[in-house]
């Protein structure tokens, strides 16, 4: 069965066409591509307008490059939400059109569980039941996801979503956006255990997160160096405190995974590419006897073949939308 | 009118009494450095308009929308690169509507605003825990409702 994906939550216009639920025949985002060429301008940032004017270009492109034409998909899946109402809108409208012109199904998808779903394109002999850690710029969730459609949300951020931790910190050390890359590199250089930087694991029982303080906890930090004259070394913040956003992702994700048996740990979004918080996962997890699993870099980040992919299990689960769907820019899990 | 907070406790006390005299229409400018309590500030003033959600950054998303006594409206600007980027997020809706208006690093969007509004300014004291609150009205529906906080 093909599917084609329409994404457009928040930055990125994309598009893919995804065959069974795992198998990419195209994943087109709308940053990668010759903008200046193709649409006579630059796509800027945040822009529902944008969405709009890239939205047909890159669905085309999409269909291009999968060697197919519109008469081929069987579905389309689209994000619903979470993310920017206006930006929804355009992807949401535009897969209405097109089932409603093509008479296919329309499936709405979660952006989270998109993401996690980016899983089952990168590693096909992965199965449910898994615990799972999405980190991204804008979330942060501790899931037990009991099949491909059935998850249970057991932890969230309660301020500050862990990549905005990383922007911010980086924006305070003078690196560009997105930060999180260049504390990552500059962590590999530096010595973690030499700025002691708060661990916020909030209730015992708790597998909630909690950013805010330890951000605040770097900037105060450099304030205080900076009015005491001293030099700062930002491999050693970058290194501290990745280290302490690391201890308590992994620490939470191991103790989930502890508490319900399950022996695979798979990480999502866009945090997920960061080199420090894979590693340490997989050290503990050789230790632990857990599997650790994660996705490619360009399927970490927002793309459509992830939303594809849900959407396809969505649909062996009989959950198809109607055309009156709308987006949803709060759209929480269950 | 200038208040001297310390701690969280005290940031929560105000926020929510600010929360509680709140109405449809309002807006509410913060502006202060990263890590100065912004959205430490619009939780609390949340917890005043009766908002039961955990109040979460909405810097990634821009835009955080709450249901209260009242729509509530979290903005954070601090990503946007142009304020033009505004008008693509349609935020004279959100200004001009029946919600709250809760926007962090308002002073970025200034031109933007509407003129009545309240702004608080956070800024770091000589103590890690310690804020002053510099907080102005324009418009007469701001002037009163300083007066309600003092």
């Amino acid at each position: 069965m093909l599917t084609l994906a329409i994404e457009s939550s928040c930055d990125e216009t994309a598009c893919a066409v995804i065959k069974d639920g795992r198998e990419v025949l195209s994943n087109i985002i709308s940053s990668q591509i010759d903008i200046h060429r193709k649409f006579g301008g630059v796509v800027p940032e945040i822009a529902s307008r944008k969405h709009i004017e890239a939205i047909n270009n890159i669905i085309q492109e999409a269909l291009d490059e999968a060697n197919c034409k519109f008469e081929d998909i069987d579905m389309i899946g689209v994000t619903q939400g979470p993310g920017l109402i206006g930006a929804l809108l355009v992807g949401l409208s535009t897969a209405k059109a097109l089932a409603y012109g093509l008479d296919i199904p329309l499936i709405g998808v979660n952006h989270i569980h998109g993401h996690i779903c980016a899983n089952f394109i990168e590693h096909r002999d992965l199965e449910p039941p898994f615990t799972c850690l999405v980190v991204s710029g804008g979330h942060t969730y501790l899931l037990n996801v009991r099949d491909y459609t059935d998850f249970e949300l057991v932890g969230r951020t309660r301020d500050d979503a862990a990549g905005e931790a990383f922007d911010k910190v980086a924006r305070s050390l003078g690196l560009p956006y997105p930060g999180g890359p260049h504390i990552d590199r500059l962590a590999k250089e530096g010595d973690k255990d030499s700025i002691s930087f708060p661990r916020v694991y909030l209730e015992d029982d708790s597998y909630d997160f909690s950013f805010s303080g330890l951000k605040t906890a770097v900037l105060n930090y450099l304030n205080q160096e900076k009015q005491k004259g001293q030099e700062i070394s930002i491999e050693n913040v970058a290194a501290s405190f990745q280290q302490a956003v690391l201890d308590i992702l992994v620490d939470k994700s191991f103790k989930l995974a502890n508490e319900t048996g399950s022996k695979k740990i798979v990480l999502a979004g866009g945090v997920a590419a960061n080199q420090g918080l894979r590693e340490m996962m997989e050290e503990r997890g050789t230790k632990e006897g857990i599997q650790i699993y994660y996705p490619s870099r360009i399927l970490c980040t927002d793309n459509a073949a992830m939303i594809g992919s849900a959407a396809y299990y969505n649909y062996r689960k009989g959950l198809i939308s109607g055309l009156s769907l709308n987006a949803e820019p709060n759209l929480g899990l269950n | 009118m200038e208040i001297r907070i310390n701690g969280l406790k005290e940031t929560e006390d105000f926020g929510i009494k600010l929360g509680r005299l709140l109405e449809p229409g309002d807006i509410v400018c913060l502006n202060g450095e990263l890590g100065a309590g912004k959205t430490t500030m619009t939780k609390s003033i949340g917890i005043g308009l009766g908002v039961e959600e955990y109040i979460t950054s909405p810097t990634f998303t821009l835009i955080n929308q709450y249901r209260g006594r009242m729509p509530v409206y979290h903005f954070d600007v601090y990503r946007l690169e142009n304020v033009e980027e505004l008008y693509d997020l349609g935020f004279d809706e959100y200004f001009f509507g029946n919600g709250v208006c809760i926007i962090e690093w308002a002073e970025k969007i200034e031109r933007m605003l509407p003129e009545d509004r309240l702004v608080i300014d956070i800024k770091n004291g000589k103590n890690i825990d310690e804020r002053t609150l510099h907080i102005s009205g324009h418009g007469p529906r701001y002037e009163e409702l300083i007066k309600e906080l003092e």
